[in-house]
């Protein structure tokens, strides 16, 4: 199927029209002839290039009644992405080459973007024994991101070797900071609220520790280290100190610390348990600065679905997470475009081109010319939409943003040339 | 009044102190001769235990049976955390079965209000201890203690000093009580090792002291809170034995207290650790008028509760 997206706006806010052929864009110009092509007007719309997630939970193998690969890719591309990087702690976990091109396999058949396996560091999430990481570097998933996210690599030999064992394939380890000793039993963020609430606190401090030796891990050794889901004021400065080091750390922060505080945990509603926990407003300022200002390189979602039993029961029986693909978006536009904080280029670097690069997928995040994949979504930034959870692609309901306005609307997404998303439904 | 009683918070001063004075005419009432009252015949009061509490459920169970309620006991340890019986199954079941109020203990901090917000059950809930969040009820009949031993009738208490000590980190009952009797116009006073003080404390709006010693001459109150054993191997202090020399209200310690002071305790007590028998048996301690004034007051709270729903 040949299309001409016609009048769209770049990041830039230059006009173009855009003719996309046989998987990828053909001609870049103004004024282009139809030529036989399905038209889309895409006036007043932005162009951009495909959203690009370093951190999505999709639950196969294991708990397909919370997601699969194929209802999560769904979710993926209603929310603009194109590539989503399914997070190691299934059952089975996904530590061994048999897991991860199963994963990516089920990534490929549900053909609607781009599924990348992210492989455990060590053997079952447990922290002792490397997994067989070349053996998935070398499977046909071509594992290149390492983590055991949902559980922190807490030894330090071990984050060590993994450091070092990654650097023969140019791998990153993706490190869920969280000093296990300093969180037993951790329900929310350590401070004000949980102290009124009864609730065991998750100090700052627990996730800070882990970020410091580890920048100090990656810099001894001269391996790559990406900080997952940052939350805390004090873990920005550490990044931004690393950095000005020249330390090869990159970190992401999800849309919800972005937005969301820990007086939203007033009223025990579980739908906002999360791990890491969310933080106090002076935590969310400090990292809607920090991916202003670059420290904070991507915006990833941790999009974490849950069955309702899951959720729809006491806090500390509740589990942690909640959905991000379908709203990551709209959240980023709320609290850093909106806000005037960042522009939509900067959006496109933090949620596309950047995180492609970090991973090394090479069909995403690129700029529009002849002869790259198709791989670009068409939005309507002036949309105001209600979030509806009974409404999401996502198998699961945990949106904690039921019924609040966002602005932005993901309108068309494009996966190698394929319109496989549109909001009047698709008639290829 | 609300519809539920969850927290300290859901009460203003006026309406905490009108729920103290209906403890005190019921009181009345009860010593006049009539044990027992007709106001809540026909409805039914649930006790929804998720933890062992056997004298603050026979506490409820014999205010509810004083008001001709009916008791339903409904004991469902073990199933809180585990995936057996959920919170919002248990609830939709007493719904069905028509329970007026349900009166629940849990581990969890929280799950009262919870099965108050969900939308399971109409019923009226009352926050019998939920975690280490609160526990209204225990708060109110402390206050009221305090107000009997003091002859204060209107429950203003301005110018008493109350030292809450012990493990106020995991305590429901010092947080109802810091609530409360702050509401009252008390000093309020937290003395406990650093170990066992939440973060934040400093903006409760209370005194906090390290030194026993230093502040137990000062105070009208020295309530006691019980060290529960988990703690005691978890590095919140280095022995029992240290705790109690720090923290213990031992018989010389009984000596430096005010001569009108009085001791509490929201049992049930470690005789030996934060109190000794001598001072848990002494003139001062309340520690059984505590007991006496449970019913009381949680007999004022269904009343409010629910007989303000039939009128």
């Amino acid at each position: 199927m040949k299309y001409l997206i016609q009048g769209g706006e770049l990041a830039n806010g230059s006009k173009v029209d855009l003719m996309i052929d046989k998987g990828v864009i053909v001609e870049v110009g103004s004024n282009l002839s139809v030529d036989g092509a399905e038209t889309i007007d895409a006036t007043g719309m932005k162009v951009l290039p495909g959203l690009v997630d370093l951190h999505t939970h999709l639950r196969e193998p294991g708990r397909e009644d919370s997601e699969t690969v194929l209802t999560g890719s769904k979710a993926a591309i209603a929310g603009g992405f194109t590539a989503i990087s399914a997070m190691a702690n299934t059952t089975p976990v996904a530590d061994t080459a048999g897991v991860v091109e199963q994963v990516f396999r089920l990534g490929q058949e549900a053909g609607l973007c781009d599924v990348f396996p992210v492989g455990a560091v060590t053997q079952g999430l447990a922290g002792e024994q490397l997994a067989e990481i070349g053996a998935m570097a070398n499977s046909a998933a071509k594992v290149r991101i390492f983590s055991d996210d949902g559980k922190c690599v807490f030894d330090p030999l071990i984050m060590r070797r993994a450091l070092e064992y990654v650097k023969t394939f140019n791998g990153i380890i993706a490190q869920h900071a969280q000093e296990p000793r300093l969180t037993v039993d951790a329900q929310m963020n350590e401070g004000i609220i949980s102290s009124e609430l009864g609730l065991k606190g998750w100090p700052a401090i627990a996730e800070e520790a882990i970020i410091a030796r580890d920048i100090l891990l990656a810099e001894h050794v001269g391996s790559r280290l990406h900080i997952c889901h940052l939350t805390t004021a004090g873990g920005v400065d550490l990044v931004r100190w690393a950095k000005s080091r020249g330390v090869n750390v990159t970190a992401e922060v999800t849309p919800h610390h972005l937005l969301l505080t820990d007086e939203m945990v007033v009223g025990y509603d579980a739908v906002y348990k999360v791990n890491p926990p969310l933080r106090t407003l002076k935590d969310v300022d400090a990292l809607r600065t920090g991916l202003a200002d670059g420290t904070i390189d991507i915006v990833a979602t941790d999009h974490a679905p849950h069955p309702s039993e899951d959720k729809d029961c006491e806090w500390q029986a509740a589990a942690f997470g909640m959905l991000g693909l379908e709203t990551a978006l709209s959240v980023v536009v709320k609290t850093m475009v909106e806000t005037k904080l960042m522009g939509w280029e900067d959006l496109v670097d933090r949620m596309s081109i950047t995180p492609a690069k970090i991973a090394g997928y090479l069909n995403h995040g690129q700029e529009f010319k002849p002869g790259a994949v198709a791989n670009l979504i068409i939005v309507d930034p002036s949309a105001k939409k209600r979030v509806d959870r009974n409404k999401m692609a996502s198998k699961s309901r945990n949106t904690p943003y039921h019924d609040m306005e966002l602005p932005a609307q993901v309108t068309h997404t494009f996966f190698n040339g394929k319109l496989v998303h549109s909001l009047e439904g698709i008639t290829e | 009044m609300k519809n539920h009683l969850l927290s300290i918070n859901d009460l203003s001063r006026e309406e905490a102190i009108s729920l103290l004075t209906t403890a005190r005419e019921l009181g009345k009432v009860s010593e006049g001769g009539h044990k027992k009252l007709p106001t809540l015949r026909g409805r039914a009061v649930v006790n929804l235990f998720f933890e062992d509490s056997t004298r603050t459920r026979i506490s409820f169970e014999s205010a509810a049976k004083r008001l001709s309620a009916d008791v339903i006991n409904f004991s469902a340890k073990g199933s809180s955390v585990s995936k057996g019986e959920s919170l919002k199954d248990t609830a939709q079941t007493l719904q069905a079965m028509g329970a007026d109020a349900v009166v629940i203990r849990h581990s969890a901090s929280g799950a009262a209000q919870r099965l108050a917000d969900s939308g399971w059950i109409s019923a009226s809930v009352i926050n019998a201890g939920d975690g280490t969040h609160e526990h209204p009820t225990q708060a109110l009949l402390d206050a009221f203690t305090i107000g009997e031993r003091f002859g204060i009738d209107d429950f203003n208490f301005a110018g008493l000093e109350i030292g809450i000590v012990g493990d106020i980190l995991h305590s429901r009952v010092a947080r109802s009580n810091v609530l409360l009797l702050k509401k009252l116009g008390a000093k309020v006073t937290l003395i406990a090792p650093p170990t066992l003080l939440p973060v934040g404390v400093e903006n409760w709006g209370v005194d906090v002291s390290y030194d026993f010693d230093a502040t137990l001459p000062r105070l009208d109150v020295a309530m006691m809170l019980r060290i529960q054993s988990e703690r005691m191997n978890d590095s919140f202090f280095p022995s029992a034995r240290e705790y109690s020399r720090g923290f213990g209200l031992d018989l010389s310690r009984l000596h430096s207290i005010k001569k009108d002071g009085i001791v509490m305790h929201p049992g049930p007590m470690n005789r030996g650790l934060e109190i000794s028998a001598d001072s848990a048996d002494s003139m001062q301690s309340v520690v059984l008028a505590q007991v006496t004034n449970g019913v009381l007051v949680r007999m004022a709270v269904l009343y409010h509760l629910l007989a303000g729903a039939v009128n």
